[in-house]
């Protein structure tokens, strides 16, 4: 009797959904506790997904809803050079970027990875630049970049060097604003590459000494290998960080800088959308940032996938 | 236990004899020239910063004399006074820290709630909302932008308006989602046998249990949003609502070139963030690798 009635107080507490058994109360909590996270993930991902997509057919405008006009953004974009020059841009600050934030964060990682005094010390000044807010850091570089006033300038005639345009020429803005990224980003792979080598057992470094592999030699073959998902997490958020970019090019150099050499994609959306008010328009061109990102990325993870090693 | 104690030593110290002679001395050595050029690197990695700490205080004349100088005549605070007269810095500031601080406290709570519903509660497509919520880390928002513009148009120009659309972060879930996995089970399990109720787990063992976890999330949150541009900028048409970043690049504009004035701007919007960083160092670096490690 008793028996019974404690099943079935048991079958009242679970429930069945295609064959698999939940109990109640985890299900109705879960239901209440991820309620906000949907609705947050529906009006902030899933819902402007699938407008940007719809409004990237239609003529709309910041003052019209506007009407279908199938591809004609597309071939808009197509046959604006200004895109494909914010294109060239971006994809250019990307791969230098991603060099330079890759590279020499690897650099100065093996370097701090080294029997050095004050270690502690200088990873922290490698770090400071990545929690400074950005628009904040610009202004100090900003500075440092302007022709008449600005120490890079002075430096340069001091060693008897031409001064250069920085922000104002067509031929440096792009490069003015990579030596600020790097600046500002590069700590935080540096950190990442740092944790990932302190990780690496010291048990192999010496086993590999000891069969007499130089310093070169146990880097190329035990240090990097094992180091590849951290420089993969880092080229995958690299790559979409990089194709997003905004914030610094927009208070560097507003409107695209001379000759358009510093407008990225972003910048192109921007100014299609809100100074130009061709809402259409700018839809379509996200939707091809988001196709781009996507196939970085996902050329990215494949490329990751079929070179990954396991030491254990 | 004391047999341990006494083959520890013993083991290294074989270890240490069969091993290359070479080896030893060079551990013990610093290596001079790595540490003198990493110290150039971060030489030229702070120098941005103390330049902008001393220049803050210059004088108009002190910025345009040749060659440069160092440091300020006199140190003087007109430039920061001049900041409050050429923008309403007081208001960004305000609406800056009120909007960080929401926009962290919604983003920390969501985070929490599905955090411990994924890890700690068997429901029905679990699995897929899972993935759901990770693949929404491959949408950057500039790619939705103008629908998110249309969809919170009508709060353009309130704090709801800014604060709302940046709420969420599958970054956040995954990294509270990580600190929850490492605790024990058996805790939960015990609660629940002496009757807790899962909400009651949640409040009062899982989030005590992972508070400095928790804290370091919400910093990095915080961080995040304090340097927030991009959506401030198109959502915020008047002062009043305007967030620092914003003002800050309104105020290369209006100060026209006076560098020194934007300098104490940016000093006093850099102060409140490198406070935390230096309180607060050791955690971020550690959430840092984490969210490197765990993908």
């Amino acid at each position: 009797m008793r028996g019974a009635q404690k099943e079935l107080r048991a079958s009242i507490h679970r429930i069945t959904v295609f064959g698999k058994t939940y109990e109640r109360e985890q299900v109705v909590t879960a239901a209440i506790l991820m309620t906000p996270v949907l609705i947050a993930v529906f009006m902030l991902f899933i819902l402007p997904v699938i407008q940007v997509v719809i409004y990237s057919f239609t003529n709309m405008t910041t003052s019209k809803r506007g009407t279908f006009v199938g591809i004609e953004n597309f071939k808009y974009l197509i046959g604006d050079s200004k895109f494909f020059k914010a294109i060239g841009n971006t994809v250019l600050f990307a791969c230098l970027k991603l060099i330079f934030d890759t590279g020499l964060a690897l650099i100065i990682a093996l370097m701090l990875d080294s029997h050095i005094p004050l270690r502690k010390f200088l990873r922290s000044t490698y770090f400071a630049p990545v929690v400074v807010p950005v628009v904040a850091s610009s202004l100090i570089w900003i500075w440092f970049f302007d022709p008449d006033v600005g120490p890079l300038n002075m430096i340069l005639t001091k060693l008897g060097l031409e001064p250069l345009l920085w922000l104002n020429g067509k031929e440096t803005a792009l490069a003015s604003i990579l030596i600020f990224s790097v600046w500002k980003g590069i700590g935080y792979n540096v950190m990442l590459f740092l944790t990932g080598l302190q990780n690496i057992p010291d048990s192999y470094i010496e086993a590999s000494k000891v069969d007499g592999a130089s310093w070169w030699q146990s880097l190329i073959k035990i240090k990097l290998p094992l180091l590849r998902p951290i420089t993969s997490f880092i080229v995958m958020i690299g790559i979409i960080n990089t194709f997003k970019v905004f914030a610094e090019i927009d208070v560097m150099t507003p409107t695209g800088g001379p000759g358009y050499s510093t407008a990225m994609i972003v910048t192109y959306i921007y100014e299609q959308a809100f100074t130009r008010g061709k809402m259409g328009r700018a839809c379509a061109a996200s939707i091809i940032l988001f196709i781009i990102i996507f196939i970085l990325t996902q050329i990215q993870s494949r490329m990751n996938a079929s070179k990954t090693v396991d030491y254990d | 236990m004391a047999d341990m104690k006494y083959t520890a030593p013993a083991a290294t110290a074989t270890a240490e004899s069969t091993m290359d002679p070479d080896l030893k001395p060079r551990r013990k050595k610093y290596n001079i020239a790595i540490f003198i050029i990493l110290v150039i690197g971060a030489v030229a990695m702070i120098f941005p910063f103390v330049w902008m700490v001393f220049s803050s205080f210059k004088t108009t004349q002190d910025i345009y004399t040749y060659p440069p100088k160092w440091l300020p005549s006199s140190f003087n605070w007109q430039n920061y006074t001049k900041v409050f007269e050429l923008i309403p810095f007081a208001r960004y500031y305000i609406n800056s820290i009120y909007t960080s601080v929401m926009q962290t406290f919604i983003q920390i709570a969501l985070s929490i709630f599905g955090a411990f519903a994924i890890v700690f509660l068997e429901f029905p497509g679990r699995r897929k909302l899972t993935t759901l919520i990770r693949s929404t880390m491959f949408v950057p928002m500039v790619v939705t932008l103008i629908p998110m513009y249309l969809i919170f148009n009508a709060m353009q120009d309130t704090y709801a308006g800014i604060i709302l659309p940046q709420v969420f972060s599958a970054f956040t879930i995954f990294l509270i989602l990580s600190f929850f996995e490492s605790i024990p089970r058996d805790l939960c399990d015990s609660a629940k046998l002496d009757g807790c109720g899962y909400f009651r787990i949640m409040f009062n063992v899982v989030i005590p249990n992972a508070k400095s976890s928790i804290a370091t999330a919400a910093m990095f949150a915080f961080l995040g949003h304090w340097k927030s541009y991009t959506w401030p900028l198109i959502i915020t048409n008047k002062d009043t609502y305007r967030t620092l970043p914003i003002g800050m690049k309104y105020l290369v504009a209006e100060s026209s070139k006076e560098y020194q004035v934007m300098m104490a701007a940016s000093v006093m919007a850099i102060l409140p963030v490198l406070i935390l960083f230096v309180i607060f160092e050791k955690q971020l670096v550690k959430s840092i690798t984490l969210t490197g490690m765990k993908s």
